[in-house]
């Protein structure tokens, strides 16, 4: 299951990360991801996986207040995503993000692909054009909306809408790919679409992937970290965490004993 | 069957008797309430009603268009509008023109940009009370500032400016209202892809939001429309036989300012003046005037309406 290339692509290093009302969301979390493969983040609510995954394109900067102590380190280049000198919206224009629930803008399909280009100046309508149908290809949904381009985004149903949002963040070529929870809100044909999705998708990127949903992340994924309380219980590949995990508690999660 | 479920039998029938008797009580409640809100609902709109078919009854005989296209004179029958609507319409040209770039640029401002402190709340608190100040207090506001302060005078620009402070705490509400209306998902979205500040507010915020500012902006005007204590107050004529300079000239650069700088009067006041006048014969000058607000302000509203719903149409989350 684990590609050929395990490089590492970014790593946290003792990252904890402060909500505005002093709450300790993330405690010391250290934890690579390797290059073309999935790393999924699984644990019960609210032990901090969501906001770990929020880390890596500041999305936490958007509310004031939150503060991030460590680092996330990109590789190759060695950048620390989180000092203070860099941009968050550098590091979104590396690293993009596919939501919970499927949330187009509310404009036509074409233009939520082509969002992030405009975002980034490309007024070649040429170029634009190419990039969204590629975008759109790569988030298997051309065949579906290759002659409707233009009509609202919202006239998709929910799974498309999903694959939708993936196209939009593909069509810039990120390095990285968040996903948090991309199949919560699914049905079990249009989850299935987006796990397959996934699993394409890591040949060109990497992804990070928090999910609820323990055989998703059986799966899915090369590796597997269990978080609990804001701390990274354990981290492996996949197949070690489901059948042999080192830990008690990981086991017990993982089993459904708890959780 | 033996004896004991029998009884059980009878008692649940019994016992169904009892529900459907309070179902049936319930449902009476139901509609003695309906009726009593829709005789509230009948008071307010038919007493509106009673008042516009009073207005067009009395004025009737005024509905032509020499009306419309006559100075006002001293004899009540040739008597005309033509100063005031086109007042009226020069004035809220510049009440837009004023309130809607800074109302809008302020409640984006506040929502998007501004930190949230004690002086925002503050500001906050403020502006929402402005939206309530009595529209005869920016009369004395605009006769210090604009006429006293700035030497504008008795002018279209006074009144329009007079106007425009009046929507501007309404405009700025409703963009409020409107941008927080849009979902957090939305903005992350943007964001998500590299946007900056300013292109998730030009891309997004102002462009989901327009339904509301527009609604926001026209119900503000329909209002400030039929103001009339803060323009007595800074000193509009009210019998006015000549048109403001045309605001667009035969030769270059075909716009002139002028008309901003004229002397003028505004429907109410016209409706004001006519209605003070000793000869009842101009009463049903007033009346007619009155109708016609009535009229316009409906259309504005309606217009705002119909506009709400056709942006909304197309804006879903």
């Amino acid at each position: 299951m684990i590609n050929a290339t395990t490089a590492l692509k970014a790593e946290s290093r003792d990252l904890n990360f402060f909500y505005s009302n002093g709450n300790q969301a993330l405690k010391s979390v250290s934890m690579p991801l390797y290059e073309n493969n999935i790393t999924a983040l699984i644990g019960p609510s609210g032990c901090g996986k969501s906001t770990f995954l929020r880390c890596f394109n500041r999305m936490h900067d958007l509310y004031p207040g939150n503060k991030y102590e460590g680092q996330i380190v990109m590789h190759p280049d060695n950048t620390n995503i989180l000092e203070a000198g860099v941009d968050p919206i550098e590091v979104r224009m590396r690293i993009s993000m596919v939501f919970q629930k499927p949330n187009p803008f509310p404009k036509s399909i074409f233009e939520n692909v082509a969002y992030g280009l405009r975002v980034r100046g490309e007024k070649n309508k040429r170029t634009v054009a190419d990039k969204v149908e590629e975008a759109l290809k790569g988030a298997a949904l051309w065949n579906e909306v290759k002659d409707r381009q233009q009509d609202l985004a919202f006239n998709l149903s929910g799974g498309q809408q999903q694959r939708l949002c993936i196209a939009r963040a593909l069509a810039t070529d990120p390095e990285i790919m968040l996903f948090d929870e991309p199949t919560s809100a699914l049905d079990p044909i249009a989850t299935a679409n987006i796990e397959e999705l996934m699993s394409e998708l890591k040949n060109k990127l990497t992804i990070l992937v928090v999910t609820h949903n323990m055989q998703q992340a059986a799966r899915v994924s090369d590796y597997t970290a269990y978080m609990y309380l804001g701390e990274l219980m354990e981290y492996g590949d996949t197949d070690t965490i489901f059948t042999r995990p080192t830990r008690k508690e990981t086991e017990d999660y993982i089993t459904g004993k708890f959780g | 069957m033996t004896s004991e479920s029998l009884k059980t039998k009878v008692a649940v029938l019994e016992n169904l008797d009892v529900v459907r008797a309070m179902i049936r009580r319930h449902k009476r409640s139901d509609i003695i309430f309906a009726a009593v809100g829709l005789l509230a609902l009948m008071l307010g709109l038919l007493t509106l009603l009673t008042l516009f078919l009073d207005l067009v009854m009395d004025g009737y005989p005024r509905f032509n268009l020499t009306f419309f296209s006559e100075f006002p004179s001293r004899r009540a029958a040739n008597a005309g509008l033509l100063s005031a609507w086109v007042g009226s319409v020069l004035v809220m040209i510049v009440t837009f023109l004023t309130a809607v770039p800074m109302g809008v640029a302020a409640g984006l401002y506040l929502e998007e940009y501004a930190p949230k402190n004690w002086f925002s709340d503050l500001i906050e608190i403020n502006v929402s009370n402005l939206a309530g100040v009595p529209s005869i207090i920016y009369g004395l506001l605009a006769l210090g500032l604009f006429i006293y302060g700035l030497g504008l005078g008795e002018s279209i620009l006074t009144a329009g400016l007079t106007l425009g402070l009046l929507t501007l705490p309404v405009v700025i509400v409703s963009t409020r209202e409107a941008i927080r209306g849009i979902p957090v998902a939305i903005r992350e979205a943007a964001y998500a892809v590299g946007a900056t500040k300013w292109q998730v507010v030009k891309d997004h915020v102002v462009k989901y939001s327009q339904g509301g500012i527009l609604t926001g902006v026209i119900i503000g005007m329909s209002r400030a429309i039929g103001e009339t204590a803060p323009i007595i107050t800074i000193g509009a004529l009210t019998f006015i036989a000549f048109l403001p300079p045309s605001p667009i000239s035969e030769v270059a650069p075909f716009i002139n300012f002028e008309w901003l700088g004229s002397g003028f009067t505004v429907l109410p006041i016209q409706m004001f003046n006519w209605l003070s006048r000793p000869d009842h014969a101009f009463a049903t000058n007033a009346a007619a005037t009155g109708a016609i607000i009535i009229v316009v302000t409906l259309m504005m509203n309606g217009t705002a309406i119909y506009l709400r719903y056709k942006i909304r149409k197309n804006i879903k989350w």
